[in-house]
């Protein structure tokens, strides 16, 4: 299509409509390195500043702590990091679900808990019926075909499988042997996660009153299913090394090199195919650069991350942090989800505007009650994280403020309270801030832990005052 | 004269003691714009949530290309090609245009993947063939249109899904002076290319610039159905406030039932 802008004149006042209006013209543009700079100046002045706030956060904090303490940025330090947030950012990446709804689930911190401390009673008793109090061990099969039947009803069919899973992995107690055990957690946290979905889209009650109750609740089912013992998690290699443990030297090459090859390929074969379709599309040499940037920070972690960080000279820590490849692969699965997905179209229409997607014909339960079964099966594999983390399935595991912190994090990343606006990439930046506050004011023993929560309160206070300042520029513009 | 595309004989609907239409005749015809017209409260919204499936009827029957049909749910009328934009828009504003006009019918590939190319593609077409020219991305979000540009999208929406009859309630009831004007050339256009289009709207002005017909409700009974080039203003303004007009309209007899 030739730019001719006689046509243009026809574009009448209707205010924003931009100057090459009525040809599409934006919609085939290539998108320039220049072009997309420009661009995303634009989206930053009318209200939309993505990820900006929070890595400028990220960037002021890092800076400040770096003064503090000179071992906040040795490669000790910061390989511990994923240590100490993964758990946040998994749950994180699960409120982002049900956040984009605009609804809450206050209950996943301690349902996750739940599920990790029936993993650790299965593993360690042996077999989840002798281990549980008789009670609970019949109540948790009934819970779980309750759930399959209340999936199957809501039609949240891959639920229902799931949920059966855990119930046929329960009941043939091959829950003695650890992964099982662990996959059989996420499974009860989707089965918790379809009743806490109907009691929210079905019944009508506010999400917020539900997982509020839901919130207490299980923590004292936790402490049932303990039995009033904590149960250790280092004695099982496997549950200590998903947030102890690295990836081997040529692992993380293997893993690094995955990650950012899938990107540029996918990048770049959109690009060319939506080029060929007379699409807009982003020019060869953007999708190189992005890529390359990406590449290249790729290339520096995995070399600095290949090093021996230990200080300690007798054992050597290298490779990528487990729990750091763990938070990644999550984030790029919920991303495609939510992006290219029809579920995940239908997710943010019903965030956006319920009543027009309910008039689109979009099962509006189904699809509420998928969200809160993903929020708590990514619940249970933070609790199974935090337990690794912490060395021990506690009676208090996800209580406290294991939850606020991921609602948190989820918020200064950036996703809207509000339904709608957010991302998985959100989650996890807000979980890299709020775990690095604790990690770097722990270096300076003379600033108290009484500061970690007052910095994380400003920090949050602020992330939420850029979400209202640029949704108000956002209104306006 | 064509046959009408959309037919509706003698319906009845109560809602418990209150008739709410009383033996309602209403035909829309392809190719040609209907207005549905009437005050407050004589029943034009209950009529359309007839036909739109969302009400049940008591008595009567809705033809659709000749064959009778039960609207028992809103998916049936979708499926036969009727499309219904309300007032109050439907569009989600977080999504963009194309991905508002294929909600909930996104095309796939796989069946579970998004093919954002080809629905993008779709869309840009369907904006054209109505020379749409006050969006110039189909990409952009529907937060930042304007009234206008919102109701162009919702209007092009229905015309996707090569529906044969659009109803339209009060498509320019928020709008200004050249939006309106936009906005009905949009409803001409979509009558110009054989749809059947009902047009329900409380201003005259729109009425007697876009309509070929209209049938005037009064208090649930159909008082007239004219063709605007044989009727005036003022005369279909009696029609809508006592139900009679010169030799129009109800006989003195039925409007002193209904009343």
């Amino acid at each position: 299509m030739s730019s001719n802008t006689s046509l243009a004149k026809t574009s009448g006042p209707s205010g924003s409509g931009p100057e090459r209006a009525g040809q599409f013209s934006l919609d085939v543009d290539e998108r320039t390195i220049p072009g997309a700079f420009s661009g995303w100046l634009g989206r930053l002045r009318t209200g939309e500043p993505g990820a900006l706030p929070s890595v400028l956060g990220l960037i002021v904090l890092v800076v400040i702590f770096s003064q503090v303490s000179h071992q906040f940025l040795s490669k000790f330090n910061i390989g511990n990091i994923p240590t100490q947030g993964a758990y946040i950012a998994v749950i994180a990446l699960g409120i982002v679900f049900v956040l984009l709804l605009g609804e809450i689930d206050l209950s996943a911190g301690t349902a996750g808990g739940v599920c990790a401390g029936i993993a650790a009673v299965a593993v360690s008793k042996g077999s989840l019926h002798d281990g549980l109090p008789g009670t609970m061990y019949w109540s948790l099969l009934i819970g779980q075909v309750l759930a399959v039947a209340l999936a199957v009803w809501l039609k949240n069919y891959v639920a229902a499988v799931v949920v059966a899973l855990g119930f046929v992995l329960v009941v043939t107690n091959l829950t003695q042997h650890l992964v099982i055990a662990l996959v059989a957690a996420i499974c009860i946290g989707t089965a918790i996660g379809v009743f806490t979905g109907w009691l929210v889209a079905k019944v009508g009650i506010p999400s917020f009153v539900v997982t509020l109750a839901l919130f207490l609740a299980w923590q004292g089912v936790l402490q049932f299913a303990l039995s009033g013992q904590p149960i250790n998690t280092t004695n099982y290699d496997l549950w200590h090394n998903l947030t102890y443990g690295n990836l081997s030297p040529v692992a993380s090459w293997i893993f690094i090199i995955v990650v950012v090859g899938l990107y540029l390929g996918y990048t770049l074969l959109t690009s060319l195919r939506a080029k060929r379709a007379g699409l807009a599309h982003d020019a060869v040499e953007l999708v190189l650069l992005r890529g390359g940037v990406i590449a290249a920070v790729g290339v520096v972690v995995t070399i600095l991350a290949n090093t021996n960080r230990n200080t300690n000279p007798y054992r050597i820590i290298e490779g990528i942090p487990v729990p750091a490849a763990i938070a990644i692969v999550l984030m790029v699965l919920a991303t495609i989800a939510l992006t290219k997905t029809t579920w995940g179209r239908h997710l943010y229409a019903v965030g956006g505007n319920a009543e027009a997607a309910r008039r689109a014909g979009i099962d509006v339960v189904r699809i509420k009650v998928s969200a809160f079964a993903l929020c708590s099966s990514f619940g249970a594999f933070g609790g199974i994280l935090l337990a690794s983390s912490q060395s021990s399935a506690s009676l208090d595991l996800g209580s406290s403020n294991v939850l606020l912190f991921s609602v948190a994090a989820a918020v200064i990343g950036g996703t809207s309270l509000f339904g709608g606006r957010g991302k998985p990439r959100d989650a996890v930046i807000g979980a890299i801030v709020i775990t690095v506050i604790p990690n770097g004011l722990l270096l300076k023993p003379s600033l108290g832990p009484q500061w970690q929560q007052v910095i994380t309160g400003a920090v949050l206070l602020i992330a939420a005052g850029v979400d209202a300042i640029s949704r108000r520029r956002a209104a306006r513009s | 004269m064509s046959e009408p595309i959309l037919e509706v004989r003698q319906l009845n609907k109560s809602f418990g003691p209150v008739h709410v239409l009383h033996d309602v005749d209403f035909n829309v015809y392809p190719g040609e714009v209907t207005a549905l017209v009437g005050d407050n409260g004589a029943g034009k919204s209950t009529l359309v949530k007839c036909i739109a499936g969302i009400h049940g009827i008591d008595s009567g029957e809705i033809r659709f290309e000749g064959k009778p049909v039960t609207m028992s749910d809103p998916r049936v009328p979708t499926g036969l090609g009727i499309e219904f934009v309300y007032q109050d828009l439907a569009l989600a504003d977080n999504l963009d245009i194309t991905q508002n006009m294929f909600l909930g019918r996104e095309l796939t590939s796989g069946g579970i993947f998004l093919s954002d190319g080809q629905m993008e593609k779709q869309a840009r077409s369907a904006l054209e063939s109505l020379s749409v020219r006050t969006v110039s991305s189909v990409r952009q979000q529907v937060a930042s249109l304007s009234g206008g540009q919102r109701q162009t999208v919702a209007i092009a929406k229905a015309v996707l899904w090569n529906s044969k009859v659009v109803f339209l309630d009060e498509p320019t009831a928020a709008l200004g002076v050249a939006q309106t004007k936009q906005v009905l050339d949009l409803v001409r256009r979509l009558a110009d290319q054989g749809r059947g289009v009902v047009l329900i709207s409380h201003n005259m002005n729109d009425v007697m610039a876009v309509a070929d017909r209209v049938a005037a409700l009064f208090l649930g009974r159909v008082a007239a159905e004219v063709k605007t080039s044989e009727t005036t203003t003022s005369q279909i303004v009696e029609l809508i406030t006592s139900g009679r007009s010169d030799g129009l309209g109800l006989s003195s007899a039925a409007v002193n039932e209904t009343i």
